[in-house]
């Protein structure tokens, strides 16, 4: 005789996975398959802007798939110029510089939010709600404007707010060009990100039982040994966490770049924007999106592995 | 889960006793109908429930962790069961039922008070409350007393079979401790990996057990293994062939495994002097020499941990007066262990 | 580092650095001239400005709009989702699901927004009525169902099964069951849920650019616009009071929806037998 719970039965639970499963498939997974899809059709002058490889048909008049893959072939024709030193490589400069910036952003995350999330996961239990409350305030209100404050603290006129403050104190005589560059973006993906690398890594080390620093130190271990023996490894789940969290978004960022970053600082966000609006190259757009998510899965996959362990172990 | 086949009687407090994981919580869900059983059938009062879901059945069920709805009232809570009742039962007559019900589990101050306000043992009385509120024909009891604090439990064990009685409901209850079955119970089923082993009242079960593991489960006891021999049982770990009394069936088949269950009351313990034969008085007399290893004082009686010659461990209890004037023996002293053929009870598995 | 005036120093360094930015843009609001960055008197000419500004207005209301109907519909859809998540167990396709229901939170929104351009503009799919309000608000559903769905179903892994068991027991009818007992238990994941989700929605500029047709700019795309056609204080104006309105909504949240303790509905002691 083997049981089974008698509410996993019947047909309700069907109903009710309709919905999501319905609405995902068709407006996430459906969209997903159109952008493969686009990537290998032909640009066009109509609209929609490209020529989809199913438009054809055969001699004898079936449905035909004519996979157009020319966008492809810029990207590999970029990668195949990598030996010829001065050639012009946009798309490939864009996602070296989107993951640099990605990465950069991150260690910069942690270095900042780890002694950050440490002293919040140690302070008076009562003050803790509080603490992480002012940390996601800022990112509650509009993104968009705390990115435009920056434009104003980094301005590269006399009137910009960080130069203001330097020419008074006397520390430069002409103000610095600190706005439209790659420090500047830099600046602002930090500064949105911090809280997606901080909730995790104070989420973790916040659980992290005490006492076994304190056997630690009992062992006859230094502070610096106990931090890299003991916290740091106990910690390593919250640091991948926060770390996916901030990389994969960071990736594909595109307003950043783009209000901080002037002309002057190319990503992958601001060329599948630029493709998909100005230069109407749909089918470009949307192989250089694709091969983004490719690059993508290695580090959405480690997050989900993290997330999956780190669910069970909570 | 294997094949269960159980009767209960009206009126009748049964309680399903078995370690964690055995599965009697299983059964107790499929009564309940909150699991599924994938072959057999549940008949109560002749009516097989396996087709009946879960909110149809004429059963009624206390939850350990009692899931008292954290949103509503006491009153509420106890009320839930009743405005479910269709053709629909009148405000007036639930107002009625849910005061009658507190009243008798002495909860009425209580009735505008939420669940996670009250202590453990209120919560258990509103969950028991809000369980009879529908007049089960049956009512199931998962580990009633497991989230009450240790030194509140025995009093509440009788409280609560006071009132299922008053009740007069029939009560199936399912408990991983042995004091609380026997406590509460008329008949206690011992389950073991799925299937029942023993069923029979508490002084059925303690007295003549029918298997080890009835025998181990409930209360202590000394088990002597060996191979049977005639009207005696011969085991290695012990100095001669045990006589034993055959029970009322047939006589036991000579040469096979056996175990000898001797609960440690019935040990009987003397002073043994120096060069004792210790040989039986009469025939029907299991005696031995041994050694006290270790004594645990309980006040009223005494625990001796004893050593027999192969160095096989017995436990006898032993109440204070049989030692009368004379001072009990201390650890280390040679002792003499008797016990009369009847009281131990032979097991064949 | 655990030490007390090096970590207190670098604790208040990183809240400085996460709000000396947003008390500038509030301090510079107040500006009589016209520029973003410097106090050239006070006055509060830019919120009167700010109050003449139909444009600016249709635009918050738009977003306000595709918002609440966005974070609805998110709820709805990310707590189906999150019942099948916990509830369903293992059944083909169900790694896939959780996959598919992660994916938008991490997927970078120029994908997802180009993705749903194309579906969206597709020949075949002319009835869905092309880029609009209609299709921001799938797209901001979309992503949101993924937040609130991550969010309901922690909660209702917490929640005690016996709850839902219980009012079975007594007679109530599945379904009922669901909108009696888990529903209020889950409440304030539910609130929190459609809180998060409107947000989001509102925050989003992305996703409603690539989807906004000329009769659809909500508050982001229009401010947006305005980044990249000169700064002036107005804009300032306009963050401090999203500053107010918000951080008076998330205290009130906060109180509403961590205060009142919920014991009973923690999860229950391990099952016996």
């Amino acid at each position: 005789m083997r049981a089974h719970p008698a509410s996993a039965q019947g047909h309700g639970r069907f109903w009710v996975g309709l919905l999501p499963w319905a609405w995902m498939l068709f407006f996430f997974v459906l969209p997903f398959a159109l952008i493969v899809n686009v990537s290998l059709s032909t640009p066009d002058l109509a609209v929609p802007p490209y020529v989809s490889p199913f438009a054809g048909t055969t001699a004898d008049g079936a449905p035909a798939f004519r996979p157009d893959p020319a966008s492809y072939a810029r990207l590999g024709d970029e990668l195949a110029a990598l030996a010829t030193p001065g050639a012009d490589r946009p798309y490939l400069a864009a996602y070296a510089n989107s993951v640099l910036l990605a990465a950069l952003t991150t260690l910069c995350c942690l270095l900042l939010g780890y002694p950050f999330a440490y002293r919040l996961a140690r302070a008076p239990e009562v003050m803790r709600n509080t603490l992480l409350m002012l940390v996601m305030l800022p990112f509650w209100t509009s993104f968009l404007l705390r990115v435009y404050a920056w434009m104003g603290l980094l301005d590269s006129s006399e009137t910009g707010l960080i130069n203001q403050a330097l020419l008074g104190l006397g520390v430069v005589a002409e103000p610095l060009p600190l706005l439209y560059n790659t420090g500047a973006v830099l600046v602002g993906m930090v500064y949105s990100y911090l809280p997606f690398m901080v909730l995790p890594l104070y989420a973790n080390l916040v659980k992290l039982d005490l006492r076994l620093l304190e056997a630690a130190r009992d062992l006859g271990a230094r502070p610096a040994t106990v931090f890299l023996r003991v916290t740091l490894p106990l910690s390593l789940r919250g640091i991948v966490a926060g770390s996916m969290l901030v990389f994969i978004p960071a990736v594909g960022e595109f307003v950043i770049p783009d209000l901080l970053g002037g002309g002057s600082v190319m990503t992958i966000g601001r060329s599948i924007w630029d493709d998909f609006g100005p230069n109407q190259d749909w089918p470009m757009a949307a192989a250089v999106a694709v091969v983004m998510v490719v690059m993508l899965i290695a580090p959405i996959v480690l997050l989900h592995r993290h997330g999956r362990r780190a669910g069970r172990g909570a | 889960m294997c094949e269960v086949s159980l009767d209960i009687g009206e009126r009748e407090i049964f309680a399903l006793l078995g370690s964690s994981g055995c599965g009697k919580s299983t059964l107790l869900r499929m009564i309940a109908g909150l699991e599924t059983p994938s072959s057999g059938r549940i008949l109560l009062d002749g009516e097989d429930l396996a087709a009946v879901p879960a909110h149809r059945r004429p059963t009624n069920m206390m939850f350990q962790s009692y899931a008292l709805f954290p949103h509503m009232t006491v009153a509420d809570n106890v009320a839930f069961g009743l405005r479910q009742l269709r053709p629909r039962m009148a405000r007036a007559a639930i107002a009625a039922r849910v005061d009658e019900m507190l009243e008798l589990v002495q909860m009425r101050a209580f009735a505008r008070r939420r669940p996670q306000e009250l202590s453990g043992g209120q919560q258990q009385r509103v969950a028991l409350a809000r369980s009879l509120a529908r007049e089960p024909r049956l009512l199931l009891l998962d580990e009633p007393l497991a989230a009450l604090d240790k030194r509140i439990r025995q009093q509440t064990q009788f409280e609560l079979v006071g009132l299922i009685r008053r009740v007069g409901v029939t009560c199936i209850l399912v408990t991983h401790d042995q004091e609380e079955a026997m406590t509460m119970a008329d008949r206690i089923g011992i389950l073991s990996e799925g299937g029942l082993v023993q069923v029979g009242t508490p002084g059925e079960i303690y007295e003549r057990p029918n298997c080890r593991f009835s025998a181990g489960f409930i209360g202590e006891t000394n088990l002597f293994h060996g191979r049977i021999e005639g009207d005696r049982l011969a085991s290695s770990d012990f100095p001669q062939p045990i006589v034993f009394a055959a029970g009322a069936g047939a006589s036991p088949p000579s040469g096979g495994e056996a175990w000898l269950s001797l609960r440690p009351e019935c040990v009987r313990v003397h002073r043994r002097a120096a060069g004792d034969a210790c040989v039986a008085e009469h025939p029907g007399e299991n005696v031995a020499a041994a050694e006290v290893a270790e004594i645990a004082y309980l006040g009223g009686r005494s625990i001796y941990h004893l050593r027999l010659p192969g160095g096989r461990a017995m436990i006898a209890s032993v109440p204070a007066a049989h030692w009368g004037e004379t001072a009990p023996p201390a650890r280390g002293e040679p002792v003499r262990v008797s016990w009369p053929a009847p009281d131990g009870v032979l097991l064949l598995r | 580092m655990s030490g007390g005036w090096g970590g207190r120093a670098w604790v208040l360094g990183v809240y400085a650095f996460l709000y000396v930015p947003i008390l500038c843009l509030i301090v510079f609001s107040f500006t009589a001239g016209e520029i973003t960055t410097r106090l050239d008197g006070l006055s509060l000419r830019w919120y009167a400005a700010l109050a003449r500004d139909t444009e600016l207005h249709a635009a918050v209301l738009l977003s306000l709009r595709v918002g609440a109907l966005a974070a609805t519909a998110a709820v709805v859809v990310g707590t189906a989702a999150a019942v099948i998540l916990v509830r369903a167990g293992d059944y083909p396709g169900s790694r896939f699901f959780l996959g598919m229901m992660s994916a938008p939170m991490v997927m970078p929104e120029v994908v997802v927004g180009l993705s749903l351009v194309l579906l969206f503009t597709h020949p075949a799919l002319a009835i869905l009525g092309g880029r609009g309000v209609a299709a921001i608000w799938v797209a901001h559903t979309t992503l949101c169902t993924a937040y609130v769905a991550v969010l309901v179903a922690s909660r209702l892994r917490e929640m005690d099964r016996a709850l839902e068991e219980a009012a079975l027991d007594l007679g109530c009818p599945p379904l009922k069951v669901f909108f009696v007992i888990t529903v209020p238990v889950i409440a304030p994941a539910l609130a929190a849920g459609w809180l998060l989700a409107f947000t989001l929605s509102m925050d989003d500029f992305v996703l409603a650019a690539m989807l906004s047709d000329p009769g659809s700019t909500t508050l982001p795309v229009l401010v947006f616009a305005r980044l990249h056609h000169g700064l002036k204080p107005e804009i300032n104006a306009l963050a401090t009071v999203i500053v107010v309105v918000v951080s008076i909504a998330v205290l009130l949240a906060n109180r509403l929806l961590l205060g009142p303790p919920r014991a009973a509905a923690q999860p229950s002691a391990a099952r016996g037998g």
